[in-house]
């Protein structure tokens, strides 16, 4: 059972920097030397077949707004987009700020998610930015990382002690980086735009004196902290800055942040309503830059499923966020591969090495006696977008009727396929 | 056909409204004459903002081209009751009016609905984005004194990010190759307006924007957009508050406008609301005339 051979296919390997055609051997769910006889075979010629690609940013909304999304609909839409473990942020409801409810959430990811479901726990209690989650016992019960996100913790102090309570636990901090006071009440991007629309802004200095204010905790508590959907061009500059420092710090960008511009929001559409909001081209271009420099370290989606009444609504009543599972490969391959900005193996990195260097986690390869996660793709093929065909609970997308070139073929979760196209 | 803003109406459609206004106003006589333009429509004023001038203004205007008029003001519908923006103007929709007029807090109303109702929708105010038929009757009181726009030097004093007015007056004046001055306290005028449209430049210093200028449109302080404390009125007045003396630094013939409610002795002194060069309520006036030929070319 779940034995595959996949054959012909180009591998791409960043963990061995391995890219060429030869067979990979699944047996038992595992990646091993040789398969016997008579093992089924998936015919990979002309595709890209790479280690299972992990998105280490998505909201699965179970606990508490199943109406949504659900971790088993969340990881259909994962496996439709190519990815064979996702992370879930904690901002369900209850928040996941303790053992019980991390635990909740990896036995409704057995039961019920065809890929492979890791959670995030809250840094504090609520995620309402005052005193410190159970994350000791949250770690026991499967946690990877801490995370207010959404709701970022503006009180200094408090993430001071949450960074040195994940360094003793080895666990990374990652922080939505939003100052509250500079954001309070925008609804995207401050500048041309906003003013023209007549929205309120959220500065990119919101971003910025949040990055800066981490990097320097990180630094006097030895944290791993990790910057989550990057936006800017000075955050992208300090991170760089705190790599060549020597930091332990690290950032994942967004599809939609290397994209979009914030010129789409135009006609008040909502599917363009998100945080980070959309930047400006000078933002854009700086984050498309951290990506080929290595100051990025991986792509993220940032999947955040609204349900269809809650984005039909005045623009400034819209929630914040779009899904982005399925559409993310397709995307990156255009904005980034397709232009020669990076390789095929870059971008293998950002979705697999990348995130799980950042999460200290032993997947993305595909070194033998590891679980066989597989991704695999077509650089090449058209296909058209249809939000209604969607595995997702909801359909808040910008990328409706979008045609793409390149996308998944299939997805391979411990060597059996969950998904094709 | 919606009017949704000025921002992307040509300015042929723009002159054309203009134009057909003058047919409208009642010049010296004792009322707004009588047509029968729109006889068995109806038009919808949806008002999810307090208005008296804008409203009135709209149903006067239906009812003298011969539409029913029929104003709904928010708090007294379905809206308190939890009722989707969506739910209600589809709702209205079903009662089959050949338009509505709107106005809602939020930037964008207007576009988002028009986007998913078949009904035409003018945009009487929304947010701090667009406010159409005030640009357009602002306009048509310049041009009752001025032959053309073109060359004009028109200053907008005032709480600048915040309005509506100011930028639907900004786009307007561009098209027709005024020079237009912003004017404001630094919080008030974000830097980006000087891009908003070509011929616009900013300034935060009161007598730099009068200086020269043919016309002085003064804006009110919103307070209710404002999310933070705002300066003390008696400090604005002092550096933003237009008074008697300033007019001597305008062109001898200078029209002070406002589009209303005016606050007396916070953005302009009672001297000057009360003045000669006043044409505020030339502007009420003018805003019954253009309104009807807004309708007159959405409807008929």
């Amino acid at each position: 059972m779940n034995s595959l051979v996949i054959r012909n296919g180009r591998v791409l390997d960043p963990a061995t920097g391995f890219d060429g055609v030869r067979d990979i051997s699944i047996l038992d769910g595992i990646f091993a030397e040789s398969a016997p006889d008579g093992t089924p075979e998936f015919d990979a010629r002309g595709l890209i077949v790479a280690p299972g690609f992990i998105d280490m940013h998505v909201h699965l909304r179970e606990p508490g707004m199943e109406h949504a999304e659900t971790i088993d609909s969340g990881a259909r839409a994962a496996a439709a987009g190519g990815f064979t473990t996702i992370c879930c942020m904690p901002n369900t409801s209850p928040v996941n700020d303790s053992a019980t409810v991390t635990s909740y959430i990896v036995s409704r990811a057995k039961q019920s998610a065809i890929v492979n479901v890791l959670p995030i726990g809250a840094i504090t209690k609520g995620s309402a930015g005052e005193e410190l989650a159970a994350i000791g016992s949250m770690k026991k019960a499967g946690i990877v990382a801490i995370s207010d996100d959404g709701r970022p913790v503006m009180n200094s102090r408090v993430m001071r002690r949450a960074m040195e309570f994940a360094r003793a636990l080895d666990l990374p901090v990652i922080d939505h980086c939003e100052d509250l006071n500079l954001s309070a009440g925008g609804d995207m991007h401050e500048g041309m735009m906003s003013t023209r629309l007549g929205l309120r802004g959220i500065p990119s200095s919101s971003e910025d004196v949040m990055v800066a204010r981490d990097i320097i905790l990180a630094e006097t508590t030895g944290a791993r902290y990790h910057v989550a959907h990057i936006s800017t061009r000075h955050a992208v500059a300090m991170v760089a800055f705190a790599k060549s420092r020597g930091l332990r710090v690290t950032a994942e960008t967004t599809p939609h942040h290397f994209v979009l511009h914030d010129k789409e929001l135009h006609d008040y559409d909502s599917n363009y309503k998100m945080k980070p909001p959309l930047r400006c081209e000078a933002d854009v271009d700086a984050v498309i830059e951290g990506v080929v420099s290595g100051a990025i370290d991986a792509i993220a989606t940032d999947h955040a499923p609204h349900a269809g009444n809650d984005k039909m609504q005045e623009f400034e009543r819209c929630p914040f966020g779009i899904t982005g599972l399925e559409t993310a490969i397709g995307l990156s391959l255009e904005a980034l591969v397709h232009t020669g900005k990076i390789s095929l193996m870059r971008l293998v990195e950002l979705f697999t090495t990348g995130p799980a260097r950042v999460l200290g986690l032993s997947c993305g390869t595909l070194t033998n006696g590891s679980p066989a996660d597989v991704t695999i793709f077509d650089p090449e093929r058209s296909w058209i977008y249809d939000v209604n065909q969607s595995q997702s609970k909801s359909r808040n997308s910008p990328f409706n009727q979008k045609l793409f070139r390149g996308g998944p073929k299939a997805t391979i979760v411990s060597g059996r396929v969950v998904w094709a196209a | 056909m919606n009017l949704l803003g000025i921002e992307h109406l040509e300015r042929s459609e723009i002159e054309a409204i203009l134009e057909r206004s003058k047919h409208f106003q009642p010049l010296a006589g004792q009322s707004f004459q009588r047509f029968d333009t729109l006889r068995g429509m109806m038009v919808v004023n949806l008002f999810f903002e307090a208005s008296t001038r804008t409203r009135t203004s709209f149903e006067i205007a239906a009812k003298r081209l011969g539409a029913e008029a029929l104003s709904i003001t928010a708090s007294g519908s379905s809206v308190s009751k939890g009722e989707s923006l969506v739910d209600t103007l589809n709702t209205l929709g079903a009662m089959r009016p050949q338009a509505i007029v709107m106005r809602h807090a939020a930037s964008g109303a207007p576009h988002f609905l028009a986007r998913h109702l078949p009904i035409p929708i003018i945009n009487a105010g929304d947010g701090t984005h667009e406010h159409p038929t005030q640009a357009l009757l602002d306009a048509r009181t310049i041009l009752d004194q001025r032959p053309s726009l073109e060359g004009l030097r028109v200053a907008i004093i005032g709480d600048i990010a915040h309005s509506r007015v100011a930028r639907s007056n900004v786009h307007l004046l561009s098209k027709f190759g005024a020079q237009t001055v912003l004017c404001g306290p630094a919080s008030l005028l974000p830097r980006e307006l000087g891009q908003l449209a070509s011929g616009v430049t900013l300034t935060n210093s009161i007598r730099e924007a009068i200086e020269d200028a043919d016309v002085i449109m003064m804006l009110r302080v919103q307070l209710e957009r404002q999310h933070e404390v705002p300066m003390s009125a008696g400090e604005y007045f002092q550096f933003f508050g237009l008074r008697l003396e300033h007019l001597a630094l305008a062109k001898p013939h200078a029209m002070v406008m406002h589009p209303g409610p005016i606050n007396r002795g916070r953005e302009l002194s009672s001297e000057v609301a009360d003045s000669q060069r006043s044409v505020i309520l030339n502007q009420v006036e003018n805003g019954i005339a253009v309104r009807m030929a807004v309708l007159e070319r959405v409807l008929a």
